[in-house]
């Protein structure tokens, strides 16, 4: 009897969350859906004749679709590449004995908490602009030419920046998982005669790999979705050099006002997105304990 | 004594290798605070001014005469607070009952959950810019506390989830046989010993929606705007702005800095979804 009333109880406290979410999931995709199979501009209203896939071939021909879908690769891939590297490298040094290391995580971590806008035009102006920039100057001091980060290597230029706000937190969860590494098993290792890189590859690397996945699924989520770095600092330019698939998305919607178009992409981008996360959940799914 | 001895060279090399990295990745951060004390010119001095220029504070007061940089700071208080808060009283019950009252589908909702923060937000980009354009929202404090809400409200079950699991249930069924109903159990038990791991979300939930940059620069215009929204405005420069720029951008993310450097424990755990604590 307890239990009957105890689990409808239950069943009235979970339903608010996942109602919620249900409606603000499946209801816009609903309505991107059918958006995406009629005419439909923001500036022509003209009536919504129905245009099958016709704004699928659209959004599939510009020419910088393939392009996006690459550039969502790279930054993905590469943020990922430098945050799980550096921040594999940053956390053994942060785990080793030294004067003030309080001072010295939170000076690390403080990247993550700046704003993607304030990071995106601090690196664009004070340290990528060809004329005034640090890096220029650094290039002169060299007797090197000053290079236009963001115009000649622009994709290079935002995986630097989007990095920059990611490596404390791969940093921070992976020296965390390190902190529970068992000392024991690495002095038996050390006593046995392996040595530092020995040890590394066959202690320190298994037992952070749980960690590293779930570095991964989550910066994933994030950077499938980067925005704010490359509208504030390219505009997805030059031409579409670094637009991503969300930037473009966006461009279709708010600069081209074709909605047709845009939520044709909007549903390419869910489709990838979910095929990403179908793998990742599968590789991941086992760290998360429920 | 020579053990002791490499120890401690040992511990100096360490320490010395590590302030060199910390303040290397700390540097544009520095940077940026001292540009915002820099007059304009000497902000694009070649060579750098790093230490040796004329300390004024005139940035800031331009920036807070000239700009409604006041108003865009409001915004981001209500819109971070706000949407955490209203998130918060829907997540807590959510949460509870998949602690404390798991059924075979528990599993299956949290993963759900999860999931649905990897639908990329561009997938509903139109539909809730049209929808909020329909009803008056767009460009309104309280369509993006709704959104952030949204979009915040898995990672705060999840959290929430994963500190309420800790509650050990004993304690739980001792309230029961003294016939404790629910809802009691919720407001005179559970809460009070998970108020550390509420506290901690509220904490997380705010920096990112303080930090948040997709829909806050998607559905604002000038007036409701948070700061992100703000320091996007200085993405089309006229003349000298970097000292100008480096101030506002100083006072948008000293707030979420100093608060993010007290949850940094906290952080880990929550955007793990308690995988790694």
């Amino acid at each position: 009897m307890a239990s009957i009333h105890s689990r409808a109880t239950a069943r009235l406290m979970l339903s608010p969350a996942v109602i919620l979410l249900l409606v603000w999931m499946a209801a816009p995709l609903v309505m991107t859906l059918w958006y995406s199979l009629h005419d439909y501009q923001l500036l022509m209203p003209r009536g919504n004749p129905f245009l099958g896939l016709e704004n699928y071939a659209y959004f599939l021909s510009d020419p910088g679709f393939l392009q996006s879908i690459g550039n969502t690769f790279m930054l993905v891939m590469g943020v990922l590449l430098i945050t799980v590297v550096c921040g594999v490298g940053l956390a053994l040094l942060l785990d080793q004995p030294m004067y003030g290391r309080g001072v010295v995580r939170v000076l690390v971590v403080a990247p993550f908490f700046v704003m993607p806008t304030v990071s995106a035009l601090v690196w664009k102006n004070m340290f990528m602009n060809p004329v005034n920039g640090l890096f220029a100057w650094m290039a002169q001091m060299f007797g090197a030419d000053a290079i236009d980060w963001l115009a000649q290597v622009p994709l290079l230029s935002l995986t630097l920046i989007v990095a920059w706000g990611w490596l404390p937190f791969a940093t921070l969860i992976l020296l965390t998982a390190l902190q529970s590494l068992d000392t024991e098993q690495k002095e038996a290792a050390e006593m046995d005669g392996a040595n530092a890189w020995a040890r590394f590859l066959h202690i320190t690397l298994p037992h952070l790999s749980r960690a590293i996945t779930v570095v991964i699924l989550i910066q994933t989520i994030f950077l499938l979705s980067l925005f704010a770095e490359i509208f504030v600092t390219t505009n997805g330019g030059p031409g579409t050099q670094s637009s991503n698939l969300a930037y473009l998305v966006y461009s279709h919607a708010l600069l081209r006002f074709d909605v047709g178009s845009a939520s044709a992409g909007g549903v390419i981008a869910v489709v990838a997105a979910n095929i990403l996360a179908l793998l990742l959940m599968r590789l991941v799914g086992k760290s998360l304990e429920v | 004594m020579t053990a002791r001895a490499t120890d401690r060279q040992r511990k100096l090399a360490f320490t010395f290798v590590a302030w060199a990295v910390a303040t290397l990745i700390f540097f544009p951060i520095l940077w940026t605070v001292l540009t915002s004390f820099k007059t304009e010119a000497d902000a694009v001095a070649i060579p750098p001014k790093f230490l040796f220029f004329d300390w004024t504070t005139d940035n800031y007061a331009e920036v807070w005469e000239r700009t409604d940089y006041l108003r865009h700071f409001r915004n981001s208080v209500i819109i971070s607070l706000g949407s955490s808060l209203i998130g918060l009283c829907i997540a807590i019950p959510a949460a509870w009952a998949l602690a404390f009252s798991p059924t075979r589908r528990t599993r299956g909702v949290l993963m759900w959950m999860l999931s649905t923060k990897m639908l990329p937000a561009v997938g509903v980009l139109v539909p809730i810019y049209l929808l909020f354009k329909r009803a008056g929202l767009l460009d309104t404090r309280t369509g993006l506390v709704i959104v952030l809400m949204l979009s915040n409200l898995p990672i705060m079950v999840w959290m929430l989830f994963t500190y309420f699991k800790e509650i050990p249930r004993d304690i739980l069924e001792a309230a029961r046989m003294d016939g404790a109903t629910p809802g009691r159990e919720l407001l005179h038990i559970l809460t009070p010993m998970a108020l550390p791991g509420i506290a901690s979300t509220l904490l997380l939930n705010v920096i990112l929606a303080w930090n948040e940059s997709f829909w806050t620069l998607n559905l604002t215009a000038a007036s409701t705007g948070p700061l992100t929204a703000f320091i996007a405005s200085f993405s089309a420069p006229e003349g000298l702005f970097y000292a100008k720029l480096s101030a506002a951008s100083t006072l948008a993310i000293a707030p979420i800095v100093i608060l993010g450097w007290l949850s940094q424990k906290q952080l880990v755990r929550g955007l793990t979804f308690g995988a790694v604590k």
